[in-house]
């Protein structure tokens, strides 16, 4: 702009316009970190209170907790990143959130416009780095498109299929001065998500549905985005049908109800797995037949089903898997339509086949699969920890955590009866997510017990936010589930590499109750079965205190059920199986 | 099998990484892809030849959907299309070649576009299988230089991929 030096008295700088922009889009939270290329923004963020900028200590953190903060409430989490090292910091994060479709915006500095392509300091091309992992990406390169294109980019963020979109802004243009005005709402010719599902299909799948013998319900994360939770417990409980969730899906169907056969996939449940398998009739609800969840597809379609999908992306559909009745829309008022044309058929659920199936599940039931040997008193067993956790929290606390075993037992061990109240990266896998998902949900919910289960390798990913969590007050209670190595790589070692465990042990830890209360943290140390409960209720009744809990676990422990890699998900290892450890050297053979 | 994808998109910076990155990214085969601004300065056109299975062929066009910048996708191979790939073949033209060459470009109905002492250029239009057939009829020891734009693609008829 000629007169971009002449402020005209109606024109607000470019920093100034962003800090509008997210005003306009109810922003409670920024999290952040400050750097050369976002001075300007942050003198602007400096002079407005509308939202709380959150510090954190590094920039996958402000990603992670602006994803948890969605994760928690549904709300579009916002992180504001430098250009350079600043934006590849917050890579990790932004990969994060994409393979679980997180809406999120991110927005990062860029060296100014002339800069451009001259390997300027603190210089990366951040649309093309971030191209892979976003759901769309903009360089903005005039201040008058700052508007309209944080516009664009939360629309694009919250609507069809989430994710995170990043906005990459120059310096100079943050100093530039233009007129702000907000659009209201914003048409796309080129981005036009379906909504509304097909009614044809949607009647044709009730039709099948009531036609089934052996139906199963099979729901996904994206029951938990889509907040359809309240319909498909309608629907499922008018059918009588069995439900599963995957990990990504856990709470959107009560895991205390008769009718959830608790989680599927490489760790679920020998029901599970097993109705999944011999199933005739599948609806699967916002899940995309992943690797970690039906295994082998080969193995899965060996044995004909008929298979109706929902899912708001076209593209989840018939990837892995062909579907027979393909749904595209929002799981919510798909859900919502087949309640009304359940409701209003004559015909009913075949009741002799459904209680013939019902039997044939309560036999896999009395497996008993997901149980472990509790019997010592003086090792912790960590399937114990989380069984505590859920007793003492009474079930309702948002459960953050890291990747791994610990992970695993978590989403086994917790009753989740609602929905965005487990919170970890499930598509990615990301190790050190925990401790700033814990952030994100106790800024959402400050009143609210939230808890980090983590293991003692992804704790140091990002322990370095011990120190944000002290600088905001933040209640926060870690459970350490400490055993000394790195969990889930052990046991794919004493499986399927013959006991080599390369790399997988834990040298060299910190003394963890020093090092909380070096930030002026609690720190606890339980290492006897005795002491698990009274610690647990001593930590939780420190309502405004972040402990940090270091439980000393079992070290050979292993999760229970596993479906070996490349294996259908019926031929599962169980922790009953007289010696589990032969049993996947013979599988894998 | 061997598809012709015809699409539109925004014309911005970066359009055109964005398709190729989603090629790269999930495996997908890419034969040739052309890309120009159309009559409407605001919209690029591209095609895209590409192959795999059905399954493949279905998943590149959600894919492509998914793209935001991308308004408008159209598998060319659905109905009857017509394909069109410009290519110059600079060939030896010296002694009997000079004659010889003549002969084998206007029996493709090729254009000699650039005369040179020892060489020739030829001006050849058509489908990706003519031109292959011409560099097929070509003493391999006589091209010089060749360049194909790769296919441009459009629908018979009434079949118009507009926004």
């Amino acid at each position: 702009m000629d007169d971009s030096n002449q402020q005209k008295v109606s024109q607000i700088s470019g920093a100034e316009i962003i800090m509008r922009c997210l005003q306009e889009e109810n922003v409670k939270f920024v999290f952040g970190y400050p750097g050369g290329a976002v001075l300007h923004i942050y003198d602007a963020l400096f002079k407005q209170n509308h939202f709380k900028h959150i510090l954190v200590r590094h920039e996958q953190a402000a990603v992670h907790a602006a994803d948890a903060f969605s994760r928690a409430t549904g709300e579009v989490g916002v992180a504001l990143v430098t250009s350079g090292p600043g934006a590849t910091n917050a890579v990790t994060g932004i990969a994060t959130a994409y393979m679980d479709s997180i809406p999120m915006v991110v927005i990062s500095g860029q060296v100014p416009t002339a800069a451009i392509g001259m390997d300027a300091f603190q210089e990366v091309d951040m649309v093309g780095v971030t191209r892979p992992c976003v759901k769309h990406n903009f360089l903005i390169k005039d201040v008058r498109d700052i508007a309209i294109t944080l516009k664009k980019a939360f629309y694009i963020a919250a609507s069809g299929r989430p994710g995170p979109v990043v906005v990459d802004i120059p310096k100079d243009i943050t100093a530039e001065f233009a007129e702000f005005d907000y659009p209201k709402t914003i048409e796309m010719r080129s981005y036009t998500p379906v909504v509304k599902g097909h009614s044809g299909q949607i009647k044709k799948a009730v039709k099948i549905l009531l036609e089934a013998k052996r139906p199963m319900v099979y729901a996904g994360g994206g029951l938990v985005l889509g907040d359809a939770s309240n319909e498909l417990v309608k629907l499922a409980r008018a059918l009588g049908y069995p439900v599963t969730n995957t990990l990504m899906g856990l709470g959107g169907y009560p895991a205390t109800d008769k009718q959830y056969l608790g989680m599927l996939g490489m760790h679920g449940t020998y029901e599970a797995n097993n109705a999944m398998q011999d199933c005739d009739v599948l609806l699967a609800v916002g899940a995309r037949f992943d690797d970690r969840v039906i295994g082998n597809p080969d193995h899965f379609l060996s044995v004909p089903r008929t298979i109706i999908h929902i899912d708001v992306d076209p593209s989840s559909i018939s990837k892995r898997v062909k579907v027979d009745v393909p749904i595209v829309g929002h799981v919510q008022s798909v859900l919502a339509e087949m309640n009304e044309v359940l409701a209003a058929e004559t015909i009913k659920p075949d009741a002799a086949a459904l209680k013939t199936w019902w039997a044939k599940i309560d036999v896999w039931r009395a497996k008993k699969s997901a149980s472990y040997d509790g019997s010592s008193s003086t090792i912790i067993k960590p399937q114990y920890v989380i069984e505590k956790l859920c007793e003492v929290t009474k079930g309702d606390a948002f459960v953050t955590s890291d990747v791994g075993q610990h992970q695993m037992w978590a989403a086994q061990y917790y009753k989740f009866d609602k929905p965005r109240r487990w919170i970890n990266s499930g598509g990615l896998g990301t190790m050190g997510v925990g401790l700033p998902y814990a952030m994100g949900c106790q800024l959402a919910f400050p009143d609210a017990q939230v808890a980090c289960v983590t293991g003692e390798g992804s704790i140091q990913m990002n322990i370095q936010e011990l120190s944000t969590c002290k600088q905001f007050h933040l209640p926060i209670k870690v459970i350490l589930l400490n055993n000394r190595y790195l969990g889930m790589v052990r046991q794919w070692q004493e499986f399927f590499y013959e006991n080599r465990y390369s790399e997988s042990y834990m040298d060299s830890l910190p003394d963890f109750v020093k090092l909380a209360e070096s930030y002026g943290l609690i720190g606890m140390n339980i290492d006897k079965p005795g002491d698990v409960e009274g610690a647990l209720q001593d930590a939780f009744a420190m309502k405004d205190k972040f402990v940090f809990m270091n439980f000393m676990t079992d070290q050979k422990e292993n999760v229970f059920p596993m479906v070996p890699n490349g294996k259908g998900i019926s031929e599962m290892i169980l922790g009953s199986d007289t010696n589990a450890n032969d049993a996947a050297d013979e599988m894998e053979g | 099998m061997k598809h012709i994808i015809s699409l539109l998109m925004e014309n911005e910076a970066g359009a055109l990484s964005r398709v190729a990155g989603l090629f790269s990214a999930r495996a997908y085969n890419i034969e040739s892809l052309t890309v120009a601004p159309t009559e409407d300065a605001t919209l690029s056109r591209m095609t895209i030849v590409t192959s795999g299975s059905d399954e493949v062929i279905e998943q590149i066009i959600k894919q492509l959907n998914k793209l935001v910048d991308v308004v408008k996708v159209l598998d060319l191979n659905d109905g009857r299309y017509i394909e069109r790939e410009l290519m110059l073949v600079k060939v030896k033209a010296t002694g009997a070649l000079r004659e010889e060459m003549k002969r084998i470009s206007d029996i493709f109905r090729g254009r000699i576009i650039d005369v040179a002492d020892g060489s020739y250029t030829i001006e050849l239009t058509g489908s990706g299988s003519k031109l292959d057939a011409f560099i097929e009829a070509l003493d391999k020891t006589v091209i010089l230089e060749t360049v194909r734009t790769g296919a441009s693609g459009i629908g018979r008829g009434d079949r118009i991929l507009k926004v």
